[in-house]
């Protein structure tokens, strides 16, 4: 992974003193409230309903085993042992003290990380696949290219007090699993003929209140020029981007109310001034960003030999073979797999990790998995150099730990912010339909007969639980004081990306699992063999979905 | 006599700013006229002699001024709210696309906790909101040494630097 250098931990370390000197002098009354309101949400801190919130950047998802620890120390250390992973492979302390936000983040910085820009209206963390450059699908690893685009956007002069906030995501892969087309910016790795890199750019995807699949600007952009492209697409946005409504401030609206077509012109126009200047991407450059993420030492492995153990070992161990199915991934490199934690046991609130489940991944990532691993937008941790042979193994150290529920890519992986018990934008909590959920669909069987299917709930519009993406989406919504739930059928973040459509009116908190079980039955009664959730519901329509539960229901 | 942050340093200059809906005779001395008044072509020319300013505010085009800004010894950039970004972009393009060379001030509400991103998009004169103390702000144009992307201070990146 990528390792600061003299100029990178500078720059961390100054960062640091910045905040400490604007806290201080905040805490003194020196600075109103709504001038410290963007200083510190662009270091990751909130005010939220019981307690500030510190979101913690995690670039393109990636952590190292020190990384971890120190996360656990902090969890440990300034908040109630416990931290929460984001659907933008970020983490949250939900309670830290204000006060004390100057020394995390010196602690953080000692670790190469920080909080810069993980909220406010500039340009977020930088997004991607978390199997980068293990994949089978893969064109290009794309995390040097989210590397140098996290350099450029980090501490960006004229890009810091935008319309909104921005979010870019990368993929490298033919598979998007990194919901490119719901972000404001999606790059696709891409060849032109002679074999050269460059990017297909969508822009003006999101999720929110109107939620918006990307319009492709530019079919390939060559890599030299990616951040003039960039910088063209901000300043076009920055300028023109509309001021007067949080709700139209997003690019998307922009790019809605222009069309993409001129949108891509007006950006092209800007790029004309900057293209070829100094803001040029050099071989050099790309050279030394892509040393880091070279191959780690990969042994020279028998994977038909491995095969054959695994299929010896699972054939009399049942929970094994699911754990195996599930939570396992095919590498590239023969001999290897990529391991899914998931953190989604019954009970837990999604995506939740505990102080001593942080240092248990650290060793887990030391022992097996080059002392590295990779954050999931769907809430999960990625151990991604798995040696075959080490798995039966691995899967036992996993039981005791909490991470072995074998559920990856079922109903109960599901995504779900934190909600109203916790964050002050909610108008409805998500936690406990998650838990709910959970508890109702405990069977193993059942759950893996349903297949692959993703259930995604957010507590309010702003959807940082994805629901519009989920082929099950739930929203919480607030109805004269009472919390409701709207659910959606048919979204999908992934290559054929889709957004839910709404069922109908909305739900008590308690109707929620009977209401997602009869969804379950429409599509068990209609689906076709082989056929998932997502291609049934795309085959059959909404139709069958609503008679079967208004008319029984109301 | 206004006190503010230029080049580096807290001084009182005496520049009076001429608001949009300025009526009658323009006064004597440094004034700085609104665009409007100048894209009118109006009574500018009764002060020729006097050293003139223009301002801009952020939601108003600077490719109106373009090349024109040269003409002016002062262009000040009006934010109505600190949060509207607008103006960095305003005083890039002033710098960089139209090689202007004159003072560029920030004034409305401008905060100093803003103070080292305007420097690197071509700021170099602030006034910044009543009851500043801006003696303490000049730490802000120094907070960090370290920058990633080339602006308007620095035109190469990190990355055509980091070896040299």
């Amino acid at each position: 992974m990528y390792l600061y250098d003299k100029y990178d931990q500078q720059l961390v370390n100054q960062r640091v003193a910045q905040f400490r000197n604007q806290t201080e002098r905040y805490l003194a009354g020196e600075i109103a409230d709504n001038e410290f309101l963007p200083l510190r949400l662009q270091n990751g801190l909130y005010i939220q309903r019981l307690a500030p919130m510190l979101r913690i950047s995690v670039p393109y998802g990636l952590l190292s085993s020190r990384q971890l620890r120190k996360l656990g120390h902090i969890a440990r250390t300034y908040d109630k042992g416990y931290a929460h992973f984001t659907t933008r492979q970020n983490i949250q302390l939900n309670w830290p003290q204000l006060e004390e936000v100057p020394d995390i983040l010196a602690e953080l910085a000692e670790v190469e990380m920080h909080g810069i820009q993980t909220s406010g209206n500039c340009i977020r963390n930088i997004t991607s696949d978390e199997f980068a450059g293990i994949a089978v699908d893969e064109i290009e690893d794309p995390r040097p290219w989210c590397e140098i685009v996290r350099q450029w956007s980090t501490l960006h002069p004229e890009f810091a007090f935008l319309p909104r906030k921005f979010k870019i995501a990368i993929s490298g892969s033919r598979g998007d699993r990194a919901a490119t087309q719901v972000h404001d910016i999606g790059l696709h790795l891409v060849k032109d003929d002679a074999g050269e890199t460059g990017f297909r750019v969508l822009v003006g995807g999101g999720l929110g209140r109107t939620p918006v699949i990307g319009s492709v600007i530019s079919e390939f952009v060559p890599w030299r020029h990616l951040l003039s492209y960039l910088e063209a697409i901000l300043r076009v946005y920055n300028r023109y981007g509309r001021r007067d409504n949080k709700y139209k401030a997003r690019i998307k609206i922009l790019v809605k109310a222009w069309t993409p077509e001129v949108f891509a012109a007006k950006v092209n126009e800007e790029w004309e001034f900057l293209k070829d200047g100094p803001a040029t991407l050099t071989e050099e450059e790309v050279q030394r960003t892509r040393a880091f993420f070279t191959e780690p030492a990969y042994e020279t492995l028998d994977d038909g030999a491995a095969n054959t153990a695994l299929d010896r070992q699972s054939a009399d161990n049942i929970a094994f073979r699911r754990w195996l199915e599930r939570n396992t991934v095919t590498h590239r490199v023969p001999g290897y797999s990529a391991v899914i934690l998931s953190l989604k046991p019954v009970g837990i609130a999604p995506g939740d990790v505990t102080d001593r489940q942080f240092d248990a991944i650290a060793d887990l990532a030391d022992t097996y998995s080059f002392g590295e691993v990779r954050a999931t937008h769907s809430q999960n941790i990625v151990l991604a150099d798995v040696q075959k042979v080490r798995l039966f193994e691995l899967w036992q150290t996993l039981k005791p730990l909490g991470f072995a529920t074998p559920n990856i890519g079922t109903l109960t992986d599901l995504i779900c912010c934190p909600g109203g018990d916790f964050c002050s934008l909610a108008n409805a909590k998500s936690i406990p339909i998650a838990e709910a959920l959970q508890r109702k669909f405990d069977n193993l069987d059942y759950l893996y007969d349903l297949g692959d299917l993703t259930l995604n709930i957010s507590g309010c519009m702003n959807a940082c639980g994805h629901h519009h993406v989920g082929n099950i989406g739930i929203l919480g919504v607030d109805k004269k004081g009472e919390e409701f739930y709207q659910i959606q059928l048919g979204g999908s973040s992934d290559t054929d990306a889709s957004l839910g459509n709404v069922l109908g009116p909305s739900f008590y908190q308690d109707q929620v699992p009977e209401v997602v079980e009869k969804i379950l039955n429409v599509y068990v009664a209609n689906r076709q063999p082989e056929e998932s959730f997502l291609d049934t519901f795309r085959r059959i329509g909404l139709a069958p979905f609503k008679e079967s539960i208004y008319d029984k229901a109301h | 006599m206004t006190r503010l942050i230029k080049s580096g340093a807290v001084v009182e200059d005496n520049w009076q700013l001429i608001p949009r809906d300025h009526q009658g005779e323009l006064p004597r001395g440094r004034i700085i006229v609104p665009l409007s008044l100048w894209l009118d072509g109006k009574a500018l020319a009764s002060h020729s002699g006097e050293p003139l300013g223009i301002w801009i505010d952020v939601d108003e085009d600077v490719e109106q001024l373009g090349g024109h800004a040269r003409e002016f010894a002062l262009v000040a950039i009006n934010f109505p709210t600190f949060m509207d970004g607008r103006g960095f972009s305003t005083a890039r393009l002033l710098r960089e696309r139209y090689g202007y060379q004159g003072e560029i001030r920030a004034i409305g509400n401008v905060i100093r906790d803003q103070l080292f991103y305007m420097q690197r998009c071509g700021f170099d004169a602030f006034e910044l909101r009543e009851g500043t103390d801006l003696e303490a702000s000049l730490a802000s144009l120094r907070d960090f040494d370290v920058t990633y992307q080339g602006a308007t201070d620095q035109a190469l990146p990190l990355y055509r630097r980091r070896n040299v």
